[in-house]
């Protein structure tokens, strides 16, 4: 989902064009600046539940922030030493090029416009995303096919609203969409009823349908996606260095989760794993971490602070988590999902 | 001196091209300065992007629409759209203003704070509160899409809106069968439907406009001196007939120019039919704009429209007000 007004468009071209020409004019320097200052500066949402949120006592949690929290302590060997810096979704990448925070990790989709024109690198894919449907279950629809003639509520000016009409036209299915400028006034249209069906990103759907619906169960979210949303970190271009810890710590976290490292059984396999892949990840094999410019340890503090990335998963947005979402695409590779670690060695 | 307005919307429409061709002049001076990439880009605005099939889709309209059509059909659409819902909000605030503003001076009690309450009430809050309040005592109180309310042969209501029977003509003068709305899975389809958004804006933009117009026209009567009541009296007038052969006539002079203003920004308020999801042109916009990146472009189409619209409104109400304006000065 991406959204914005036109004004703030227009002035992000301004500070968007002053902003892009000294990029690449310091590489190399974000990971002596995070280990000077001690803490990693982690751009998040204000507020996405499962991706990053603050609880009651202002402690932040969700896939987004355990990605950063596993980078603290790669490099700095504490995962509590991030800054969290929420950014709205028009302030972002100005943020990322300004050099305001380290990395961005907002629910933020990778595509090439975003790639190749905002001087920004995308690391590793940390969820993959697609718009889907949320329906009532009084309409006792079980698929989007059976959405012939239907209205549907979603936001304007976003890739979601231009989705639904690709969709629409592919599927043969003519549907009505009513857009509303807020995303506020879309959901709370749909739970009037207005709408026999709402769509965002289906990870947006989960939290929408937990926190905002009157009563979570008369709501259910169609099996279909009709949109890829690969979700993504990403950093200043420029510094290949930083980059390249901020690509790797993700990729041994799969990595981890593919060799059944866990948080739980970390310490136990450090001390008596004969596997070498397994080795080279928990600091006892290869040293790996020299050429990232880190210590042997890096992996084995990442998995050790927030676990493996399934474990990461299954916490923030899966079954241990109040979203529920199935692993379905953010499966592993050998288990019918996409995840497919870079091999660290 | 000619009549007033015949000759002041001439040159309204020559400044308004002037300030233009002075923007333009003044960016292309611009082009070449550092730093200064926009004026740049404006420069280069093109507006090729129009032909393209817009790939979104739109509510309700008067023009057929489909995501295959194109931009500028789009655009043709918002704007069609803009004038479905101003033109009877402007019908509505002129009618039921023009009774406030009688009745704010009415000789009851009763009459007169009825009136009062309206008036300081709907001008004294925000219009989007309103729209959004009104919207969604729409969306709550209108009967589920399942269960719609049959309020006469072939017109429902429920939280789609209100549908009822539209005559269809397959090219010739007289229309050749009617188009009756049906019960389908997801609530009535077909005839001729108001949407709650639809009805939200247009209720809610002419409701509150009337407040102010009513304030216009008492202020206008007020200007009336009160001798022309009593003249009109010893003549033996009525109450109706006072107001209607003696008062309004010359009221009128000073209610014009100011329910001008008052039009035009009930037109431009319209805009804020995006807030509860009416597809008007600035909609439109705004979704052509992020499909596109096409900012400027769109922008500069929707600062047309309206100045397009205004410049009419004027002319129009120009014309009207040669009519109404005292005659014999020359």
């Amino acid at each position: 989902m991406q959204k914005s007004k036109p004004l703030a468009l227009a002035a992000a071209a301004f500070a968007l064009a002053g902003l892009l020409a000294p990029a690449g004019a310091h590489a190399g320097k974000t990971l002596d600046a995070v280990k000077q200052r001690g803490s990693v500066k982690c751009g998040v949402t204000n507020g996405v539940a499962g991706f990053s949120a603050p609880d009651t006592q202002g402690r932040w949690s969700g896939l987004d922030v355990d990605s950063c929290r596993a980078i603290a302590a790669a490099v700095l060997g504490d995962p509590q030493k991030v800054e969290f810096v929420p950014l709205n979704a028009q302030q972002r990448f100005a943020a990322l090029q300004a050099g305001e925070i380290d990395i961005l990790a907002r629910n933020t989709t990778w595509n090439l416009t975003r790639d190749a024109s905002l001087g920004v690198s995308f690391t590793t894919i940390n969820y993959y995303d697609g718009q889907g449907f949320l329906v009532p279950k009084k309409l006792k629809i079980s698929s989007a096919k059976q959405l012939k003639g239907a209205t549907i509520c979603t936001q304007s000016g976003t890739t979601n609203e231009k989705n639904v009409a690709e969709w629409s036209r592919a599927q043969g299915l003519p549907v009505k969409t009513v857009v509303f400028e807020s995303f506020e006034a879309s959901f709370k249209a749909f739970f009037s009823g207005r709408c026999q069906a709402f769509t965002t990103d289906t990870s947006a759907l989960a939290g929408l349908r937990n926190k905002e619906a009157p009563n979570p169960d008369d709501y259910v979210i169609l099996p279909e996606l009709i949109s890829k949303e690969p979700l993504a970190p990403a950093v200043k271009r420029g510094d290949d260095e930083w980059f390249a810890i901020a690509k790797w710590v993700p990729n041994a976290l799969i990595e981890a989760e593919e060799l059944d490292i866990t948080q739980a059984n970390v310490d136990q396999l450090r001390a008596d794993s004969k596997d070498p892949a397994q080795q080279r990840l928990l600091g006892t094999g290869d040293d790996l971490g020299k050429l990232l410019g880190l210590d042997k340890d890096w992996s084995f503090r990442a998995i050790k602070a927030v676990g493996n990335y399934g474990e990461m998963f299954e916490r923030n947005v899966g079954a241990k988590s109040a979203l529920k979402l199935p692993r379905g695409a953010n499966n592993l590779w050998n288990k019918g999902g996409l995840l497919y670690a870079l091999p660290v060695k | 001196m000619s009549p007033r307005g015949a000759v002041s919307r001439v040159p309204a429409a020559l400044w308004v091209l002037l300030a233009a061709a002075a923007s333009a002049a003044a960016l292309w001076l611009l082009r070449g300065v550092p730093g200064l990439e926009a004026p740049r880009d404006w420069l280069q605005a093109h507006f090729g992007f129009l032909e393209q099939p817009a790939g979104f889709g739109i509510s309700e309209g008067w023009l057929d629409f489909d995501s295959g059509h194109s931009y500028a059909r789009a655009f043709a659409t918002g704007v069609t759209n803009t004038l479905r819902a101003a033109v009877p909000a402007a019908l509505l605030a002129v009618a039921l203003g023009t009774m406030l503003g009688i009745g704010r001076l009415a000789p009851h009690l009763l009459v007169r704070a009825v009136c009062t309450a309206y008036v300081e009430t709907l001008r004294n809050v925000p219009l989007l509160v309103q729209l959004l309040m009104l919207y969604f005592a729409l969306t709550h109180l209108l009967p589920d899409a399942d269960a719609p309310l049959r309020i006469g042969p072939d017109v429902w209501l429920d939280k789609g809106g209100l549908a009822m029977p539209w005559p269809v003509w397959d090219g010739g003068w007289w229309p050749t069968g009617l188009d009756r709305p049906e019960r389908t899975a997801f609530g009535v389809a077909g005839g001729a439907a108001l949407s709650p958004e639809y009805l939200a804006i247009t209720l809610g933009l002419g409701l509150y406009s009337a407040a102010f117009v009513a304030e216009i026209v008492r202020a206008g009567i007020q200007s009336v001196s009160a001798g022309q009541k009593l003249a009109a009296q010893a003549l033996g007038m009525r109450g109706g007939q006072q107001l209607r052969l003696v008062v309004l006539p010359q009221a009128l002079r000073l209610i014009v120019p100011a329910l001008t203003n008052q039009l035009l920004s009930l037109t431009k308020n319209s805009s804020l039919a995006v807030a509860v999801g009416y597809p008007e042109v600035v909609s439109v916009a705004n979704t052509s704009l992020n499909a596109t990146g096409r900012a400027f472009e769109c922008l500069a189409i929707v600062m047309a429209v309206y100045l397009l619209l205004s410049l009419l409104t004027s002319a129009a109400m120009g014309i009207y007000n040669a009519r109404v304006a005292l005659r014999g000065w020359q």
